[in-house]
C-alpha cells in the first residue's frame, strides 16, 4: 500500500461520498487539507464569514437531503462555524463541518488559535471526531457521513489536528463501518399503526399534525394518500410547512405562534392528532398542558426520545416517517376503508378556513407584508426554493406564501438564527442549480451575513433576496410594541446601508421597488439574472404580525387583528 | 423518585463529560455517579443514581440510549439489585470515650475503623446509600472532619 498523507485520505474519504462542493475558509491549522483540495475535482466555494459557510452546507443538506460539507480552520475559524453546527442541528439538518485543529502536541497548551472544539460544539452537534491518527482519517470520514445522515439527521464535526493531516501512513479506506452504538433504524410499528387507525377512525374532529420529518423523509406522497384516504384536514408545524401543498383543500396551514387563525383554531376543536414528525414545539403547541388536554396524540417520529419529552401521547410510532406511512395507507387499504367526502367535521373546517380567509384584517396599504409575499408567490415557478430569514418576514412568509411543490420551503425554525436564509439560499442552489431559490428575508437579518453576496457572485450561484425591508428589528419592536408599552430600544435600523447600493458594491444587482407592480418586474428581473438580485421592498415599520399566539398561552386565545 | 441507572459505555476519553454534559443541557440532575471498567476493556459501566419523576426518568433514559457512545442503558430495579456506595468519615474524638462509642456504631453497621488517633477515627462502611446516611446521622454528634462517598456502583442479581 502507497503512503498518503492524512489530508490527501481526506479528501480521497470526501470524493468517495460522493462530495462535489465544499464551502469554506482556510487558515493556518486546516492548509494542508486545502492543498490536497487544490489538487482535487471537488469544488470549493469561498466564503467571507465561515458561519455562512456552516449555513451554506446546511441549506445544501436540507434540499439533496446529503450532508453539505463546510471547512474551517482552527480556533476562531472553528468558534465562528458554532452557530452552524447549532442551526443544522436544531432542525435535524445533515450537516460535516471539518476543522482544522493545532497539532496534537500542543492540544491543551493554550497555542495560537487552539480552541477545544469538540468541548465547545458538544451540546449542539449530534456527534463529533476528533482523530489522532493519520489512518484514522477515512473511517472517521465514513462514520461521520453515517451518523450525519441517517435516522434523525444532524451536524457531525470532524476536528483534525494539523500533524494528523501531514503525517503521512499507508491508510485504509473502509468499505463499510459499524458504530456499535448506533441503531438509527428501526422497523415500523405494525401493532402501534394499527392502534392509531383504530383511534383516528372513532375520532369524530381528527386532523393530521405534519412536522419537519415529513419533509426530511420525503414522505409528501404517503402524508397526501393517507389525509386524502381518511379525508382528514391537514395543519402543519412551521418547520412542516409545505409538507402537504398548502392550496389543498385540505390543508389549513401552520399552527403556533404566527400559524393561520383557521389552523389554530381547528387545532383547539380537535379531539385526536396525528402528529408526524414534530417535536411539539412550544413555539408550535403554546402551552402544553392546554395543549394535551381534552386530545388524544398520535405520535409518529424516528427519534424515540420525542415520544413523550414534551406531551403525553395515547399511540406512540418509533420508525421512519416515510415507511411507516406507507404501512398506514396499505393497512388502510387492505381495510377497504371508505373515506367520507361528506362529514359535520370536515364541513366545519371548511367554513372556518373560509371564514378567515375571507375575513382577516389586513394592513392597509400598497406594499404590505400580505401583498408582497402573494405577488411573490404570483411571479414565482411553483417547485421554486424558499429560504428564509427571522422576524416578521418570516413569519408573513408562514401567512401568505403557500407552499405548492412539497419541500421546498426552508427555515431556522429550531435555533431561529439571523442570518441563516441568504447563505442557506446558496448552500441551496448549490445543490438545485436548475431551481429558482429565494431567501426572503428582513433587513437586520440580511445585514448579519450580506457579505455572502460576494460568494454569490464570484461563485455563480445567483439567487434572490426578498428584502422585506422595515428599517428596524421588526418583530422585536412588534414585542415592544405589544408587551412593553411601546418603550422602543434597540430596534432602529436607519437607513443605513442602501441596499441597492450594497449589492451594486458586489457586482449583484439592487432593485428598490415602490408599487406591486415594480416589484413583479424586480422578482422578474431576478429569475432571469445570473447574479444575485437584492429587491429592497420598503414596507411600513409599524406593520405588526398577526394572528399571534402570545407565549405561555395556548392556541385558542390567540390575538387577532382589531 | 430515586433512579438506578447502568449505562454500558465506549472506554474512550470525553465519553464521561458527555454523558454528564447530557444531564446539565437536558436539565436533569446526578445524584452520584462511579464508574468503572469492564471485564471488557472496551467498555466502561457507569452507574448513576438521580432523581426524577416517572416521566423525567423515561426521558433521560432515552437521551441516554439516544447518545452514539453508549451501548447499553438500563434502569435497574432496585428490588432486583445489589447496590452500594463505599463512604469514608474522619470523625473527631474529643473525649476518651468517643471512641469506644464510635467504634460500637461502626461494629453495628458492619463498617471498618481505620487510622483510629488519639483525636480522630476513620470509619468506612460499604453499603447502600440509606445505610450510609444512617451512619452518617449517627456519627454526626460527634462532629465529622471529612468525608468521601464514592456513588453507587450497581449489578442486577443473577437468576432473571
Ligand atoms: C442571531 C440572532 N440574534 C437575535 C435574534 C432575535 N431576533 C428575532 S427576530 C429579530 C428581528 C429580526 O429583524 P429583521 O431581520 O429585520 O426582520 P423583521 O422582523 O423586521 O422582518 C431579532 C433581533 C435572532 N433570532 N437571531
Amino acid at each position: 500500500m502507497e503512503k498518503i498523507s492524512g489530508a490527501r485520505s481526506l479528501i480521497k474519504a470526501l470524493e468517495k461520498q460522493g462530495v462535489k462542493e465544499i464551502f469554506g475558509l482556510p487558515g493556518g491549522a486546516n492548509l494542508p487539507m486545502y492543498d490536497e483540495l487544490y489538487k482535487s475535482n471537488i469544488r470549493h466555494i469561498l466564503v467571507r464569514h465561515e458561519q455562512s459557510a456552516a449555513h451554506m452546507a446546511d441549506g445544501f443538506g436540507r434540499v439533496s437531503r446529503r450532508a453539505g460539507v463546510c471547512f474551517a480552520t482552527s480556533g476562531p475559524g472553528a468558534t465562528n462555524i458554532v452557530t452552524g453546527l447549532a442551526t443544522a442541528n436544531a432542525d435535524s439538518s445533515p450537516m460535516v463541518a471539518i476543522t482544522g485543529q493545532v497539532p496534537t502536541a500542543m492540544i491543551g497548551r493554550d497555542a495560537f488559535q487552539e480552541s477545544d472544539i469538540i468541548g465547545i460544539a458538544n451540546p449542539v452537534v449530534k456527534y463529533s471526531f476528533q482523530p489522532t491518527k493519520a489512518t484514522d482519517v477515512p473511517e472517521v470520514v465514513k462514520k461521520g457521513f453515517y451518523i450525519a445522515e441517517t435516522g434523525r439527521p444532524g451536524a457531525v464535526l470532524i476536528d483534525i489536528p494539523k500533524d494528523v493531516q501531514t503525517n503521512e501512513a499507508e491508510i485504509p479506506f473502509p468499505e463499510e463501518v459499524k458504530i456499535r452504538g448506533y441503531h438509527p433504524w428501526t422497523d415500523p410499528d405494525i401493532v402501534a399503526i394499527e392502534k392509531a387507525i383504530k383511534l383516528l377512525l372513532s375520532s369524530t374532529k381528527p386532523v393530521i399534525l405534519a412536522g419537519g420529518g415529513v419533509i426530511i423523509s420525503s414522505a409528501f406522497a404517503e402524508l397526501q394518500s393517507l389525509a386524502e384516504m381518511l379525508m382528514i384536514p391537514v395543519v402543519s408545524t412551521f418547520k412542516g410547512k409545505g409538507a402537504f401543498p398548502e392550496n389543498h383543500t385540505l390543508s389549513l396551514g401552520p399552527i403556533g405562534m404566527h400559524g393561520h387563525a383557521e389552523a389554530n383554531k381547528i387545532m383547539s376543536e380537535a379531539d385526536c392528532v396525528l402528529a408526524i414528525g414534530t417535536r411539539f414545539s412550544d413555539r408550535s403547541v403554546g402551552r402544553f398542558d392546554e395543549f394535551e388536554k381534552n386530545l388524544k396524540i398520535i405520535h409518529l417520529d424516528v427519534d424515540p426520545a420525542e415520544i413523550g419529552k414534551n406531551q403525553t401521547t395515547s399511540v406512540a410510532i418509533v420508525g421512519d416517517v416515510k415507511a411507516s406511512l406507507r404501512i398506514f395507507v396499505k393497512l388502510l387499504m387492505q381495510k377497504a376503508f371508505k373515506k367520507t367526502e361528506e362529514n359535520e367535521w370536515l364541513k366545519h373546517v371548511t367554513e372556518v378556513k373560509q371564514y378567515w380567509r375571507d375575513n382577516l384584517k389586513l394592513h392597509p396599504g400598497e406594499l404590505t407584508a400580505a401583498k408582497i409575499l402573494r405577488k411573490l408567490r404570483e411571479v414565482m415557478p411553483a417547485q421554486s426554493i424558499v429560504t428564509t430569514e427571522v422576524g416578521q418576514h418570516q413569519m408573513w412568509a408562514s401567512l401568505f406564501y403557500d407552499v405548492i411543490s412539497p419541500g421546498t420551503f426552508f427555515s431556522s425554525t429550531g435555533l431561529g438564527t439571523m442570518g441563516w436564509g441568504f447563505p442557506a439560499a446558496i448552500g441551496a442552489k448549490a445543490a438545485r442549480p436548475d431551481l429558482p431559490v429565494v431567501d426572503i428575508a428582513g433587513d437586520g437579518s440580511f445585514n448579519m451575513t450580506e457579505n455572502s453576496l460576494a460568494t454569490s457572485v464570484l461563485d455563480n450561484l445567483p439567487v434572490i433576496v426578498f428584502l422585506v425591508n422595515n428599517y428596524t428589528l421588526g418583530m422585536v419592536a412588534q414585542w415592544q410594541r405589544t408587551f412593553y408599552d411601546r418603550r422602543m430600544i434597540g430596534v432602529d435600523q436607519k437607513q443605513c446601508p442602501d441596499y441597492c447600493k450594497l449589492a451594486e458594491s458586489y457586482g449583484a444587482q439592487g432593485i428598490r421597488v415602490g408599487d406591486l407592480n415594480e416589484l413583479g418586474q424586480a422578482i422578474k428581473a431576478g429569475l432571469k439574472s445570473n447574479v444575485a438580485t437584492v429587491i429592497d421592498i420598503p414596507i411600513d415599520p409599524e406593520e405588526d404580525v398577526l394572528p399571534f399566539v402570545a407565549p405561555g398561552t395556548s392556541l385558542k386565545d390567540m390575538i387577532l387583528p382589531s | 423518585m430515586w433512579a438506578i441507572l447502568s449505562i454500558l459505555v465506549e472506554n474512550k476519553p470525553g465519553i464521561l463529560f458527555k454523558v454528564t454534559h447530557l444531564f446539565r443541557s437536558r436539565n436533569f440532575n446526578i445524584d452520584s455517579i462511579s464508574v468503572g471498567v469492564t471485564q471488557n476493556p472496551e467498555f466502561s459501566k457507569m452507574t448513576i443514581t438521580t432523581i426524577g419523576d416517572e416521566k423525567q426518568i423515561e426521558q433521560i433514559v432515552k437521551q441516554l440510549d439516544k447518545m452514539i457512545d453508549t451501548i447499553e442503558v438500563k434502569r435497574l430495579d432496585d428490588k432486583k439489585t445489589v447496590f452500594r456506595e463505599l463512604s469514608l468519615f474522619r470523625v473527631k474524638v474529643s473525649k476518651p470515650s468517643d471512641s469506644m462509642e464510635i467504634n460500637n456504631i461502626a461494629n453495628s453497621f458492619g463498617a471498618k475503623v481505620h487510622d483510629a488517633r488519639r483525636d480522630s477515627i476513620m470509619v468506612a462502611l460499604t453499603a447502600t446509600p440509606e445505610q450510609i446516611n444512617n451512619l452518617q446521622e449517627l456519627l454526626a454528634p460527634y462532629e465529622i472532619l471529612d468525608i468521601a462517598r464514592t456513588g453507587v456502583a450497581a449489578l442486577q442479581r443473577g437468576g432473571d
